[in-house]
C-alpha cells in the first residue's frame, strides 16, 4: 500500500467521529491543487499528496473551532496548528492531526517562469507528473521537466520541520530536515544590504502594485480577526481607502506587527499575493528580531507562551537607555 | 507664516498619565527650559501604546516619536510598562527595515517627580531629531531611487511581468 493509500485508510477510519477532514484535491487544472473538505469516503478518495499541495489548511481551523475536525498537514502547516493551540484559538480535543513527511511544494510563480521560458503558457497546462525529484508539466503540447529543487518554494530549501511537529497519525518515515543550506534568506539578505533610504524606496516601489485585495491576510492562518480586522474598521479609522503607497504599507505593518512572535513563516501571505509583493520579508525580519531578543520560535511547543504575551522583570537582551 | 517655520520639527510624544505626563508637568511648573517641538498625547499607561500608533505616526510623516512611561516596577497598573518594553523594543528594531531611521523613535521612563530628567530627555531627543533633519517621506521618493531598488530581489521577488 502506498503512503497516500495508507493515509486515506487512516482518515476513513477516523471520519465517522469527525465533522470533516481538511486536505487537498486536484483543482481546476493540473497545476493548481485546492483545499478539500472530506465528509464522506468518496471525498477521501480525492485526497492528493505532493508538491502541488501549496495551501496551508490550518487557515480554516479557527473558523471551525468548536467542531471536531481532522486536518492533513505538511510540517510547516503543523506549526500553524501548534501556534493556534498555544493561543487557545482552537482546542486540542477538537482537532485530529494527520501528517506525512513533506519533500517540498512548488512555487507556482517559478513554474510559470519556467514554462514561459520554454514558450509554453501555464494556463494551457494539461498534465503534471512528479517523481519527487522532478516536476514535468505538459502545456500547449510540449512537456517541460524541471527539478523540484529549483521550482519549489523558498521556504522548502531551508525547512527544518519537514515532519509534522505534532501529529495524532503519522504515515511514513520521518525525513531529515534540510541542512540550513542558504545561510540567510535571500530576500532578507537583499533588504539587509540596502541603506535605510533604499528600503523606503523599496517598499514604496512594491506597495504601488498592491491592490489591497487582502489575500495576504486572508491566507494567513494566524490572522484570526477576520471581519473585525482593523484595516476595515471605521471606529477607530486606522486606514483610509486611499490608494497610496503609505496606506498600503501601513496595512502590511499592521499585519506584520500583529504576527510578531506568532508568524510561523508558512509563506502563505506572499504565496497568495496576486501581485507578487515580497511581504514575507517583513515577517521574517520580525521573527529574526524576536529570536534575537527572546530566543523564541513560533509554533514549535504547544505549551509555550508567545513572547509578546509575557515579560520578564529583567529582560536578558533589552538594554535600558541612559539619558 | 508662523515664526517657528523651519526651526521646529514635528515630534509626537506618547506619555503615560501617571508618571511621565506628571514629570513633564513638574518640569513645566519648575519653569525648566525645554524645546517646543514635542506635541504630547496623554495615554493611560505605556501598556496602552499600541506599537502601531508609533508606526502610523512615522509612516505618515512625523519627524520623531518619543514614548515615556513609569519606570519598570513603578507602573500604576503594576505591569503595563513591562509589556510595553517588549513591544517597543521590537518596534524599534523593525523600523529600519521599513526604511525609517530607528533614531526617530525612542522610549524611556520618567517618573512624576523627575522634572529635571524630563527636561534632559526631551532636550536630548529633540537634538537627535534635529540632527536627523525632517523625515523623508514615502510619497517623495525620487524616481532614481525607485529605479535603483526595482530589481533588488532579482528573479523571485519581482516576478510580475512588465
Ligand atoms: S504572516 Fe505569512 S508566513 Fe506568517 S503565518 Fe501568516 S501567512 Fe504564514
Ligand atoms: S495580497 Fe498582495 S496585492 Fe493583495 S493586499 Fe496583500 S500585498 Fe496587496
Amino acid at each position: 500500500m502506498s503512503r497516500l493509500e495508507e493515509l486515506k485508510t487512516r482518515i476513513k477510519e477516523a471520519l465517522p467521529g469527525l465533522e470533516c477532514v481538511i486536505g487537498w484535491q486536484k483543482g481546476f487544472d493540473p497545476l493548481h491543487n485546492t483545499p478539500l473538505f472530506m465528509r464522506s469516503e468518496a471525498d477521501v478518495d480525492k485526497l492528493e499528496w505532493g508538491p502541488f499541495n501549496v495551501h496551508n489548511p490550518a487557515v480554516y481551523l479557527p473558523t471551525l473551532a468548536g467542531k471536531k475536525v481532522g486536518i492533513v498537514v505538511k510540517g510547516c502547516d503543523s506549526r500553524s496548528v501548534v501556534e493556534l493551540l498555544q493561543e487557545n484559538l482552537i482546542n486540542r480535543d477538537n482537532v485530529v492531526i494527520f501528517g506525512m513527511p513533506c519533500e517540498g511544494v512548488i512555487d507556482l510563480s517559478k513554474v510559470k517562469a519556467r514554462l514561459a521560458a520554454a514558450g509554453a503558457s501555464a494556463g494551457a497546462a494539461s498534465a503534471v507528473t512528479t517523481d519527487g525529484k522532478t516536476v514535468s508539466v505538459t502545456a500547449g503540447g510540449q512537456t517541460v521537466a524541471m527539478p523540484l529543487a529549483e521550482v519549489r518554494a523558498d521556504k522548502c530549501g531551508r525547512c527544518q520541520f519537514p515532519n509534522a511537529v505534532l501529529a495524532d497519525t503519522y504515515v511514513g518515515d520521518p525525513i531529515a530536515p534540510a541542512a540550513p543550506a542558504a545561510a540567510a534568506d535571500a530576500d532578507l539578505a537583499a533588504l539587509d544590504a540596502m541603506s535605510v533610504p533604499e528600503r523606503m524606496a523599496f517598499w514604496r516601489y512594491h506597495m504601488e502594485r498592491c491592490i489591497r485585495c487582502y489575500a495576504c491576510r486572508n491566507a494567513c492562518p494566524m490572522c484570526v480577526c477576520r471581519d473585525h480586522c482593523i484595516a476595515q474598521s471605521r471606529e477607530p479609522h486606522w486606514l483610509t481607502q486611499e490608494d497610496t503607497a503609505t496606506e498600503k504599507l501601513f496595512f502590511q505593518v499592521v499585519h506584520a506587527m500583529h504576527l510578531a512572535g506568532r508568524c510561523t513563516e508558512c509563506g502563505e501571505c506572499q504565496r497568495a499575493c496576486p501581485m507578487d509583493i515580497p511581504v514575507l520579508a517583513l515577517k521574517k525580519h520580525l521573527n529574526r528580531t524576536i529570536h534575537d531578543l527572546f530566543s523564541y520560535q513560533a509554533g514549535v511547543d504547544p505549551q509555550a507562551i508567545p513572547p509578546l504575551l509575557q515579560f520578564k522583570l529583567e529582560e536578558d537582551n533589552i538594554k535600558e537607555r541612559s539619558w | 507664516m508662523p515664526v517657528l517655520t523651519g526651526k521646529e520639527l514635528r515630534i509626537v510624544g506618547f506619555l503615560c498619565n501617571w508618571c511621565s505626563y506628571g514629570g513633564a508637568d513638574t518640569a513645566g511648573v519648575g519653569r525648566f527650559n525645554q524645546p517646543t517641538d514635542l506635541r504630547i498625547i496623554r495615554v493611560p499607561c505605556s501598556g496602552r501604546i499600541d506599537p502601531l500608533f508609533i508606526a502610523k505616526t512615522l509612516i505618515n510623516g512625523a519627524d520623531g516619536v518619543l514614548v515615556s512611561g513609569c519606570h519598570p516596577r513603578d507602573c500604576h497598573y503594576a505591569e503595563g510598562n513591562f509589556y510595553a518594553r517588549r513591544r517597543l523594543e521590537v518596534l524599534k528594531r523593525f523600523l529600519p527595515i521599513l526604511g525609517i531611521d530607528p533614531g526617530r523613535f525612542d522610549y524611556t521612563w520618567v517618573s512624576a517627580s523627575e522634572g529635571q530628567r524630563w527636561q534632559k530627555v526631551v532636550t536630548v531627543f529633540t537634538e537627535q531629531i534635529h540632527a536627523l533633519g525632517p523625515a523623508p517621506r514615502y510619497d517623495a521618493v525620487s524616481a532614481d531611487m525607485l529605479a535603483k531598488v526595482a530589481g533588488a530581489l532579482g528573479q523571485g521577488g519581482n516576478r510580475v511581468a512588465a
